[in-house]
């Protein structure tokens, strides 16, 4: 499976490290949801580390369709709340 | 997977779903224009041939009417000859009102011929421009499929946003081009509508059954005899001759009458 983490790339994925990314993805989005702003942080550069040494990053010039898409590593637990709601990732 | 990842990826899916829906296929419309422009290449196409059998019927008209005449004259030659004046004066007589129908059909005929030319050039010129259409149109459609695959795989050049855009632009470049594909029929609409497009056949048609109607006697009839006179009293050795030729002569325009008949069976 591909990957994006946005501002950074893509990334290949083995689908056999699912199970262990999506135990962080589901920590992350509770977090969120909490408002855990320090969990939030910590599971989110956890979550990227974990994609980024399970798989291989694509080369910049490689066409392929991102199944998963993951917010940038700096990005804020408010930025990526709004992202999730309906207007927040492309604005109109 | 029900976390951010997954969640992300959706709601980056279906925007970019929405945002190509709410564009229409311009593939699409591209075909249905070249549908329409050859719909009207039939047309002026047919507009051609209908205009180039009225010519033909109206040719076959005018040499049975030719045909007509030239045997009225013989006649006219015989019963002068044999001294019956009043019968040469009908033939001839006869044989004016046939030229005067021969006249006005050929005035019609040069009109037909005209028009034929004309559309003959419209038919080619069209032709050309709906050939040209196709490839121009092939072209756009492999460059908006090329497009929409580079949007639906945009995301895998840069960030998000910068998608988006790309998303955007895509869209606005089909859109632009299919504006400008209307535009050019819509220009092809009105070349055919100006360019002499209405059925001559059926005018054409009505006119001459109008002159046929519309047939003027004899005004030189007078003039005739006394050319035909003038003719037989210019000698008397070739004046019998003409008698004996005219005499022969009448099997031989009937054989004539018939082989101009027989192209009216022909259509």
């Amino acid at each position: 499976m591909i990957v994006r983490i946005m501002g950074e790339g893509q990334v290949k994925l083995d689908d056999s490290h699912f199970a262990e990314l999506n135990k962080l993805d589901d920590e992350l989005l509770s977090e969120m949801e909490k408002g855990d702003e320090e969990g939030f942080r910590r599971t989110l550069t956890a979550l990227l580390n974990a994609v980024r040494t399970m798989g291989t990053t694509l080369p910049d010039d490689a066409l392929e369709p991102s199944e998963l898409i993951l917010p940038a590593p700096e990005a804020s637990l408010e930025e990526v709340r709004e992202m999730l709601t309906d207007d927040g990732l492309i604005p109109n | 997977m029900s976390g951010v990842m997954k969640r992300m990826g959706m709601i980056f899916r279906a925007k970019a779903n929405k945002a190509l829906d709410r564009a229409e296929d311009p593939r699409e419309t591209l075909d249905y224009s070249y549908q329409k422009q050859l719909e009207l290449l039939q047309k002026v196409r047919r507009g051609v041939a209908d205009v180039a059998t009225s010519r033909k019927r109206l040719e076959l008209q005018m040499s049975q009417l030719q045909g007509q005449s030239t045997k009225l004259e013989e006649q006219g030659k015989k019963a002068l000859a044999l001294g019956r004046e009043d019968l040469a004066r009908e033939a001839l007589s006869r044989r004016a009102a046939l030229q005067q129908q021969v006249t006005d059909l050929e005035t019609q005929h040069q009109t037909l011929q005209g028009e034929e030319e004309k559309l003959t050039l419209a038919s080619q010129r069209l032709q050309a421009k709906v050939d040209a259409f196709r490839t121009k149109k092939e072209t756009i459609k492999a460059t908006y499929t090329a497009a929409q695959a580079q949007t639906r795989i945009g995301e895998a050049f840069s960030g998000i946003s910068e998608e988006m855009g790309d998303v955007g632009m895509a869209i606005q470049r089909a859109e632009d081009k299919t504006a400008q594909l209307q535009a050019r029929s819509g220009a092809i609409d009105e070349l055919l509508a100006s360019g002499a497009l209405d059925d001559p056949s059926g005018m054409a048609k009505d006119d001459i059954t109008a002159e046929l109607d519309r047939l003027s006697g004899g005004t030189d009839v007078e003039l005739e005899l006394q050319r035909m006179k003038a003719e037989l009293a210019g000698g008397t050795d070739s004046g019998g001759q003409q008698a004996i030729e005219g005499g022969s002569g009448t099997g031989q325009a009937q054989e004539q009458q018939q082989s101009q008949d027989t192209p009216k069976f022909e259509k």
